[in-house]
């Protein structure tokens, strides 16, 4: 098969990004992520209301939106249970939500990447210590430890987004501990051995910047987990608290409408959250497909 | 030489594999034939397109992305290319076998030896399970396994890669193949134990009258082992000839310069000859002979046209354009220089 | 001469399995080498896989830790010097890969790969440094103006100079170069030959090449020592040793090299049967499972490499 030997050679960026062409689920979910992100950054502007007027104007309560001739004026997608805009909150909630999402995956990889690669590099009782600990954490379901951290420090956005960033962390551990065991055994690392190249200089130039590509790929797909998450703990009432226009907490506060015939308050955020957890999925889908050849085919 | 029956004649094959990339021409418009109870050598470096055309042979090129573009593969009066995978079945393992560089990788783990071979012989033959039982224990012992009842029940880790590559023999060998097409079955092994394979595999091709198909880079086990050499090049035969010839006098400049730059244990050089450049990459072959940017005898024809394969002398084939010229008057100051 | 490096009884145990009576089995990797390389000499070390000659090659670099043993650099033991002492020495040796895939960073541009140990020793400045990188790219045989590649622009061939280059990037007096040139095809490994050849000679460089093939050996080296499981049976300037093998399975391992010429095809003496495991290391001589010549006492006492000519060490109770 040297045929194929010839072929197959490590990637470079153009032909990265050919085969993400090829991959239609992958560039649709990209497009999804970024229309999230536009409505995000420029919520300001293409918002047609003010998320949070105050004082709230209560005669708007609970108006429909376009599909019906009483609709709210100006709200497309009706109002909610304080006559705010529907549509503009879930505009603004992308800014929170992708936030909360981007901060807590980073907060799982910075604690995920620094005792992945102790564990992984330096093997032994250090390994063995970090991985009892990381066992320990996987025996609770995710959400479940948010809450009791949440408990435990206080409720808040911020704190939400440090308990699931904390929470994941095990998992991104986990994970670049296996490449890191692997990258290990490479020759090119015995190298810096023999030339005296001291730990700290082989894990900053060599072993991290080799073990990082899983890591992007289960960063993208985690941070759907951390949005749907986020969005579960403000849906508790322990994430963002009121006014923020939270998806979670939208969903929450107007759920209780849906009985009485106001289901778009409750329904529109949750399509929001459905969108962009599939399309972040998918993005980290195809990523994962393009990064990792063994896949391929 | 020519009373023998020919068993296996390719015929301008092509094997494309179509890449993302581009197309890749592994194997490229090749022509060889075996006689029945010879030994052909197929040499080349790696990307040289050897291994492809054993596959090819099979009809074993994963498609996608690979596909038998043009060609007849001719194997005892029958065009492979024409049958279907299931009169295909039927011939591999049955009337052509392979045994692979790394047996490790071709034997199931999770399976005695013992399993394995009447597997394959009750598939192909029509024997109750006590004979073909029987028959696996008769295999071992031919290739020389001692204990062969004893082996049986090994499972293919318990056992040292020369000892797999004997099973692998016994395997290919157990229905009586007309062709074995071996592919670089020594280059896993260590010296001592290749020596007693290639002797093995020596022995019993006389003993049963089996055409070889022997796949290698390595030209000194080209010369154990084969009566007729190919020399392949980036997809082309850039040579063919018996084994004598193409140690003494090949004819194309790729031949040559392969056997100088060997390191010989028979003789004492100072520096290697060497061949410059590197080897080509498949996908971006230049246009002309393959062979051209690294040949010291080029000339301005070499790198537009694709030389034909001409046969120079009975059975030496040479593709080249300075034997073109040799026998048509053509560059006459290029083939001086060849001469020397 | 002087030497550069010299082992005494140099030893590896690798401790494999299950814990079976409070103890686990050792694999014998290296058990008892001694031997010496004068400078500016090369040294072959042939065998077969699983008799040990990677293993020692990794140890004279403090690579791997040595079981027992002691060796010597320039007439300094560093044997047990701990890493930072141990630096001292690391610019004055290096090692080339067998795998020019494996050996390279493949996100490190070249350039960077091959100025690291000058980098890590802190030589020169960054300026110096890229000069003196640009001169070794030339030296091996690159172009210079591939400095910002990745390794995987490069073929194998290629990235093999660029191995050689790292290596000699420091100006080293020892190297060892492990299996380098048995991953290359065959048109390539003789330039890669070439050029080891001829920069040990401009260099004065002093070489361990650690190969398992033989005929590489001869073309290369100017003494051989053959490895057995885990021992040296037989050590000798390259002329005599090929010329006229003492030792059976030198004997043995010389007749069973395919020559490249079918009318020298042979009826050459096959060794039955296969190496044993380093585990369990045969009783007496190690190689008397598989001798031709095997006699009463090789089953029980195990023969000391001896020096029956100077310079020429055999370990064979034939020669007692």
């Amino acid at each position: 098969m040297e045929g194929n030997m010839q072929i197959k050679k490590e990637s470079t960026g153009s032909e990265l990004l050919r085969r993400f062409k090829y991959n239609k689920s992958a560039v649709f979910g990209l497009i999804i992520v970024l229309f999230m992100v536009f409505c995000a950054v420029t919520a300001d502007i293409i918002a047609p209301n003010d998320p949070y007027p105050s004082p709230p104007v209560l005669a708007n309560k609970l108006k429909p939106g376009f599909w019906n001739d009483n609709g709210a004026e100006g709200m497309p997608l009706g109002s909610d249970g304080l006559g705010r805009c529907v549509l503009s909150r879930i505009i603004y909630g992308a800014r929170v939500s992708l936030t909360a999402g981007f901060v807590a995956v980073a907060i799982a990889m910075i604690l995920g990447i620094a005792f992945g690669v102790l564990s992984g590099y330096f093997g032994g009782w250090v390994d063995a210590v970090i991985m009892r600990i990381v066992d320990v954490m996987f025996a609770f379901p995710a959400l479940l430890l948010a809450i009791v951290i949440v408990t435990v420090v206080g409720q808040g956005l911020e704190k939400a987004m440090i308990a699931i960033g904390i929470v994941y962390s095990p998992q991104m551990a986990r994970i670049i501990r296996s490449s890191v065991l692997y990258i290990k055994e490479m020759e090119y690392i015995e190298l810096q051995k023999a030339i005296g190249s001291s730990h700290w200089r082989i894990i900053l130039r060599h072993v991290i910047p080799n073990s990082i590509a899983p890591v992007i790929v289960y960063g993208t797909l985690m941070l759907a987990t951390a949005i749907l998450d986020c969005a579960a703990l403000g849906f508790l009432g322990l994430g963002a608290q009121p006014p923020t226009p939270e998806w979670g907490a939208m969903l929450s506060n107007s759920y209780s409408y849906i009985v009485s015939g106001a289901w778009w308050a409750a329904t529109f955020p949750g399509i929001a959250i459905l969108l962009s957890v599939l399309g972040l999925n998918l993005l980290g889908d195809g990523l994962r497909d393009i990064l990792d050849p063994r896949l391929k085919q | 030489m020519n009373k023998k029956k020919e068993l296996l004649k390719v015929n301008n094959l092509k094997t494309y594999f179509y890449t993302h990339e581009g197309i890749v021409k592994a194997v490229d418009a090749v022509s060889f034939s075996v006689n029945q109870g010879e030994t052909l050598g197929i040499v080349g470096e790696s990307g040289s397109g050897k291994s492809v055309t054993a596959l090819s042979i099979m009809r074993l090129i994963p498609q996608p992305p690979g596909k038998i573009v043009s060609g007849d593969i001719i194997f005892d009066g029958k065009n492979l290319c024409a049958l279907s995978e299931r009169e295909m079945r039927k011939i591999r393992g049955s009337k052509i076998s392979m045994i692979f560089q790394e047996p490790m990788t071709s034997l199931d783990p999770v399976f005695t030896i013992g399993h394995e071979i009447i597997e394959t012989i009750l598939l192909h033959q029509d024997l109750t399970k006590r004979e073909a039982n029987k028959k696996a224990v008769e295999m071992l012992e031919v290739v020389g396994i001692p204990d062969a009842h004893k082996r049986m029940n090994n499972y293919p880790h318990e056992l040292s890669g020369g000892m797999r590559q004997r099973i692998m023999i016994a395997m290919a060998l157990s229905c009586n193949p007309a062709l074995l097409i071996a592919d670089e079955p020594t280059t896993a092994l260590d010296v001592t134990i290749q020596a007693q394979i290639l002797r093995l595999m020596n022995d019993l091709k006389k003993e049963f009258n089996t055409s070889v198909l022997m796949i290698t880079h390595d030209l000194g086990v080209i010369s154990e082992m084969c009566d007729y050499v190919a020399v392949m090049y980036a997809g082309h035969i850039v040579e063919y000839t018996d084994i004598y010839t193409i140690f003494e006098k090949p004819m194309h400049p790729y031949t040559k310069g392969l056997n100088k730059s060997i390191p010989r244990m028979d003789k004492e050089t100072k520096t290697l000859d060497t061949i410059k450049g590197i080897v080509p990459n498949l996908l971006h072959l230049p246009p002309g002979c393959p062979f051209a940017p690294r040949c010291e005898y080029a000339f301005e024809r070499c790198f537009k046209e694709v030389p034909k394969l001409i046969e120079v002398e009975p059975r030496h084939f040479v593709k080249c354009h300075l034997v073109e010229g040799k026998f048509g008057a053509y560059e006459k100051e290029k083939i001086r220089e060849f001469d020397l | 001469m002087s030497k550069l490096i010299e082992v005494k009884n140099l030893k590896k145990w690798f401790y494999v399995g299950k814990v079976v009576a409070g103890k686990r089995k050792a694999l014998r990797a290296v058990d008892g080498l001694s031997f010496f390389i004068n400078n500016k000499e090369v040294l072959g070390l042939v065998g077969e896989s699983g008799c040990g000659k990677t293993t020692c090659g990794k140890m004279l670099l403090r690579i791997i830790d040595p079981t027992s043993g002691s060796i010597f650099f320039d007439n300094e033991e560093i044997t047990y010097l701990d890493k930072n002492k141990m630096k001292r020495f690391r610019r004055r040796m290096m090692i080339i890969y067998q795998d020019p895939f494996g050996s390279l960073d493949p996100r490190m541009r070249i350039g960077k790969a091959i100025s690291e140990p000058l980098e890590v020793h802190n030589i020169g400045t960054p300026h110096e440094r890229e000069e003196r990188v640009t001169e070794l790219m030339e030296k091996v045989g690159l172009s210079p103006d591939q400095i910002n590649r990745y390794p995987h622009e490069f073929s194998g061939g290629q990235r093999q100079r660029i191995g050689i280059a790292r290596a000699l990037a420091t100006n080293p007096e020892f190297i060892v170069a492990d299996e380098s040139v048995s991953a290359l095809d065959v048109s390539i490994q003789a330039q890669i030959i070439n050029l080891l050849k001829e920069l040990q000679e401009e260099f004065g460089l002093t070489l361990l090449f650690v190969a398992h093939d033989l005929s590489v050996v001869k073309h290369i080296c100017d003494r051989v020592a053959v490895m057995y499981l885990g021992k040296i049976m037989e050590m000798a300037d390259k002329k005599s040793l090929f010329s006229n093998p003492k030792h059976p399975y030198t004997q043995a391992l010389l007749s069973a090299i395919p020559i490249p010429d079918p009318k020298k095809r042979k009826k050459q003496e096959i060794l039955m049967g296969d190496v044993p495991s380093p585990v369990n290391p045969p009783t007496g001589c190690r190689f008397h499972t598989r001798c031709p010549q095997v006699m009463d006492i090789c089953k029980k006492e195990e023969p000391p490499l001896r020096e029956i000519k100077p310079g020429y060490h055999v370990a064979c109770h034939l020669y007692d």
